[in-house]
């Protein structure tokens, strides 16, 4: 085929979003494009948009199933408000989505679908295809299911077999609109369906035809280039929070040299998590699937006695049914990390939607004084990391540490800069030492106050730990009142002595100035872009996020002395912002809340921020 | 007793004697309490076992009997109430190379901790499991637990329980179990040989110890146990022999048309070779559900090893999969793992 010549135009970013219905292959089709994208060095983001039944009827909007990946030029921080390319496969995708669509986007949509039937299911009174309702956007209709089947006529294939590759017809008109090389993908199929040359053919054939088509017709006036993205050299993957966090776990035990140790029961969205880690036996990693999640934290709590590096995984509802057997690992003093990946609550709440509401509950949900470590993340790639430090500050002071994350962050993916094992910090938990004359189950490190790490079966270690009060140093059963309040505040000075090993809090921006946006976990993103538009405009404007939540690093003070005005953005209705007023309460603080089940807007947060800046 | 122990654990090359497992804490159970019979037979019991006394691990929950482990020394967890299976499924899936002993009472195992205690035997870790069976709740002083007979007057249950209790035995053979004894608390001989055996078994072997709380539950067990009544109501079962009871083991069991029959030898042409002979090792649990059922008035109550059947156990099967994932995945460490797929250079 002869080469046209095309006009280009050079996005710095834009939103693409593939919606169908359930059965469509949405998640895989919207897979292959952002990875074909992080090939061509350009910076991404995805997020995928699961219906809420597993089997909703054909053609609802509750059957609508989504990928949204943002593409960028320039580092990328969420994965996009509205969407720039919808490719909406039925009637039901493109009317739930429809309010993402940004006014002037590109929609692709399949005419073929827009049938009496998936019309009057998804609600619409009249085809909006030809109703003049989106005529303020740039349709392309496409008979893509007669197409796709023409294009396979030669095949001698069933039609249901046809009809399924349509999706990858769309992705083929993609690749033109984004000026890709369609082949891209198809080495993916190549290496996939080695065994089966047919599979391999039909993909390749409907990925070119679609391609073509695009082209022939020429759906856009010129085609979208985003360029590769200025990043740090070095070897890059995609990869979702949850993966992320898995390895970074995995990461940790192999660095410390502690076998991992995973007691875990299902729950949406951390789930993948225990998926992921039952895949890596070949690592040691022990997974137990328990009967429920108190299983999951006991089991996990006897590893760790036993000298595993022991985690549990869950989500809220989860947290809270683990709560008591939390308090049993402050009090032995023994490590453990527990991951929560948080969702809409309260109760079973919004199991698919992602919010910040847990932190209370991570800071405060257990019975006695029991303080344990909590870190957030904040990006899905940086999973990995906070996984590890996670599991490092927990064994090298000896006390449990829950991660924070979330459904947003669980189930997107961003690249992930591949790090070398040999530079990841060291992790040296205080493992006693066989016969050890001077070895007490409450000697404590002078500097961490973290008490030894004896294994059953060490020789000369024998001793008893447990859920009753133990006497200082000899760590017998004391109900001694002096000896209870000293050791309530050696667990509470334990903790507090970590923010000697965080790093200090960083500032994005100047020191000082007229507003510090401060957020934590998983709204990086979307406040970082906020603030950085607002500085772009010349704004006093700086931006604290916190990864350190407990404890807090130790500038974070100085930090807020410096700004007019503070404002702590979060997905709950302010428990960061309540947890910081206890923690530095002579600053003043103005609070940015939203309990939706859907992450901020950067829109949302710069007029707030305009309009503090204004207020003086 | 056989000699033969599990292989994997470490042995120790001195003989290990009671006092190795004494510990310097007041044991602090009431006077007349039976868990110190079961504290006698734990300390006279490891020694034969003949382990490395750091290979030894004590798990609790709460209660009682729970406070087990800081009586014995060895390494131990008293942990949550309930949980102490949990805890120990993570201590012996985490190390098999560790003797694991858990002490739980019948609150602690049925109430509580009942998901976890039958999930436990369904799979088949390998701990041993000393039920203390008092049937109250000893430590909260004395509410009925799921074990207190129909009708019995306790704090909570002013005019009787309206409950129907576990059989414990039952419970476990429903849950899949691969061993089970019953032990009274007066007889630490039995007691020592059954925790002999459910420490050679592979698998979770639970110990059923009727035991008497003398304060909240006293002489809960003695229309059983009792002196009076033990020759009729008591039968203990030992491996190979046929399963007779009564003054002059004049009694014994066999299979009639509609189930277990108690016989009496010599009437009716009824010799000891019509009587059932006992195999613990028997895979079928037919015979052994029945004998755990089994209960005065119209038949004795079993006692000593009613199971021992071999089949895989968890955490051997854990170590399996691992070795094979070991010996053919190309994933031999973490920076394999995270260059794996599909991954791109940037320059
Ligand atoms: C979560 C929780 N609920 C309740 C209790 C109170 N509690 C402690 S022991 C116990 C019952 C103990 O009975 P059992 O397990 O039979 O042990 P025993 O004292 O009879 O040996 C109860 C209800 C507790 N410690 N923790
Ligand atoms: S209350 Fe009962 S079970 Fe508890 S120590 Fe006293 S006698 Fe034993
Ligand atoms: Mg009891």
């Amino acid at each position: 085929m002869a080469k046209k010549k095309r006009s280009v135009v050079e996005k710095e970013s834009v939103v693409v979003k593939f919606v169908g219905d359930s059965g469509d292959g949405m998640q895989f089709t919207g897979g292959l494009f952002s990875d074909s994208s992080a090939l061509a060095g350009v910076d991404i983001a995805t997020f995928p948009d699961f219906p809420s039944e597993i089997r909703a009827p054909q053609n609802t909007i509750a059957g609508v199933s989504g990928f949204q990946v943002h593409l960028g030029s320039e580092k990328i921080f969420t994965t996009g408000d509205m969407v720039d390319v919808l490719i909406a496969m039925n009637p039901a995708s493109l009317k739930s989505n429809m309010k993402w669509a940004r006014k002037g986007a590109t929609i692709i949509v399949d005419t073929d679908a827009f049938s009496d039937k998936p019309l009057e299911k998804a609600g619409y009174k009249s085809n909006p295809l030809d109703d003049g309702s989106l005529e303020s956007y740039h349709m392309i209709k496409s008979p893509i299911t007669t197409l796709t089947k023409e294009s396979l006529k030669d095949l001698n294939i069933d039609s249901k077999t046809a009809e399924r590759s349509k999706n990858m017809f769309a992705l083929g008109m993609l690749y033109y609109i984004f000026n890709r090389d369609p082949k891209t993908s198809f080495s993916y199929f190549e290496k996939k369906f080695k065994k089966d040359p047919k599979v391999v053919e039909i993909n390749k054939l409907v990925i070119q035809s679609g391609y073509n088509y695009a082209d022939t017709i020429e759906v856009l006036e010129s085609v979208i280039q985003v360029s590769a993205a200025k990043m740090e050299k070095g070897r890059y993957r995609n990869i979702t929070g949850n993966i992320a966090t898995a390895w970074g776990l995995l990461a940790a035990a192999e660095k410390s040299r502690r076998p991992l140790f995973l007691g875990s029961y299902p729950i949406t969205p951390a789930t993948e998590i225990l998926m992921e880690l039952s895949k890596h036996k070949s690592l040691g990693a022990k997974v137990f699937q328990a009967e429920d999640e108190i299983a999951g934290i006991c089991s996990a709590i006897g590893a760790s006695f036993t000298g595993s590096m022991a985690c549990t995984s869950t989500s809220g509802p989860g947290l809270s049914l683990k709560s008591e057997a939390i308090g049993l690992a402050v009090i032995t003093e023994l490590p453990l990390v527990i991951v929560n990946v948080q969702r809409g609550g309260p109760s079973t709440g919004l199991p698919t939607k992602s919010e910040q509401s847990d932190l209370y509950q991570a800071l405060f949900g257990r019975n006695g004084e029991c303080p344990v470590i909590v870190i957030a993340a904040s990006t899905s790639e940086n999973c990995f990391y906070y996984a590890y430090m996670a599991a490092k500050y927990s064994m090298e002071h000896m006390t449990p540490c829950i991660l924070l994350t979330d459904g947003y962050l669980g189930f997107g993916s961003t690249l992930f800069k591949i790090p070398k094992m040999a530079e990841m910090p060291a992790i040296k938990p205080p493992m006693a030492k066989p016969n050890d004359p001077d070895y007490k189950p409450y000697k404590r490190d002078t500097k961490t106050l973290a008490r030894q790490w004896a294994i059953p079966g060490m020789e000369g270690l024998r001793h008893r730990i447990g859920g009753l009060e133990k006497e200082d140093i000899i760590g017998t059963v004391s109900t001694d009142p002096m000896n209870h309040q000293k050791m309530v505040e050696y667990r509470a000075e334990k903790v507090e002595r970590i923010a000697d090993y965080i790093p200090l809090q960083e500032v994005y921006g100047e020191k000082s100035g007229d507003l510090l946006v401060v957020s934590w976990g998983g709204t990086f993103g979307a406040v970082h872009s906020a603030v950085q538009n607002l500085q772009r405009e010349g704004k006093k404007v700086s931006h604290a996020h916190f990864h350190y939540i407990m404890p807090l690093p130790k500038n974070t003070g100085e930090i807020f002395a410096g700004y007019k005005n503070i404002v702590v953005c979060e997905l709950n209705s302010g428990q960061f912002v309540n947890y910081l007023r206890m923690r530095h309460p002579s600053a003043s603080y103005h609070q940015f809340n939203k309990v939706q089940g859907q992450p901020f807007m950067i829109n949302e947060l710069t007029t707030k921020f305009n309009q503090l800046l204004e207020e003086k | 007793m056989s000699e033969f122990v599990n292989m994997t654990i470490e042995r120790s090359n001195v003989q290990l004697s009671k006092t190795d497992f004494e510990s310097d804490q007041m044991v602090k159970w009431c006077p007349g309490c039976g868990a110190h019979a079961i504290l006698a037979a734990v300390e006279r019991v490891f020694p034969k076992i003949g382990y490395r006394k750091e290979n030894f691990c004590m798990v609790s929950g709460i209660g009682c009997s729970s406070r087990f482990p800081y009586y014995v020394n060895t390494y131990g967890i008293h942990g949550i109430h309930g949980r102490a299976a949990a805890i120990g499924t993570g201590v012996k899936v985490a190390n098999p190379r560790l003797s694991v002993w858990i002490a739980s009472g019948d609150g602690d195992s049925l109430a509580i901790g009942g998901n976890h205690f039958i999930h436990l035997i369904r799979r088949n870790v390998d701990v041993n499991y000393i039920l203390f069976n008092n049937q109250i709740y000893g430590l909260t002083k004395g509410q009925y637990s799921p074990t207190t007979p129909m009708g019995k007057i306790t704090k909570t249950s002013p005019q009787g329980t309206i409950e129907h209790p576990f059989t414990v035995g039952e419970l476990v053979m429903g849950a899949q179990g691969t061993f089970f004894a019953r032990v009274p608390d007066n007889n630490i001989s039995l007691m020592t040989e059954s925790m002999f055996e459910a420490a050679k078994h592979d698998g979770t072997s639970v110990m059923e110890i009727m035991q008497n709380c003398i304060i909240y539950a006293d002489k809960a067990h003695f229309d059983v146990i009792g002196k009076e009544v033990k020759d009729e109501n008591m039968l203990i079962l030992k491996n190979g022999a046929p399963m007779l009871f009564g003054k002059n083991n004049e009694k014994g069991l066999r299979l009639g048309d509609t189930g277990m029959e108690v016989a009496e030898i010599g009437k009716d042409g009824i010799t000891v070779d019509d009587i059932l002979v006992h195999d613990p090792y028997d895979k079928d649990p037919g015979i052994h559900t029945m004998l755990a059922k089994l209960a005065p008035p119209h038949f004795p109550m079993v006692f000593g090893v009613i199971r021992s059947a071999m089949f895989p156990t968890y955490d051997d099967l854990v170590e399996e999969q691992i070795k094979y994932a070991k010996e053919t995945s190309k994933i031999k460490n973490v920076d394999d793992l995270l260059n794996s797929g599909d991954t791109w250079e940037i320059n």
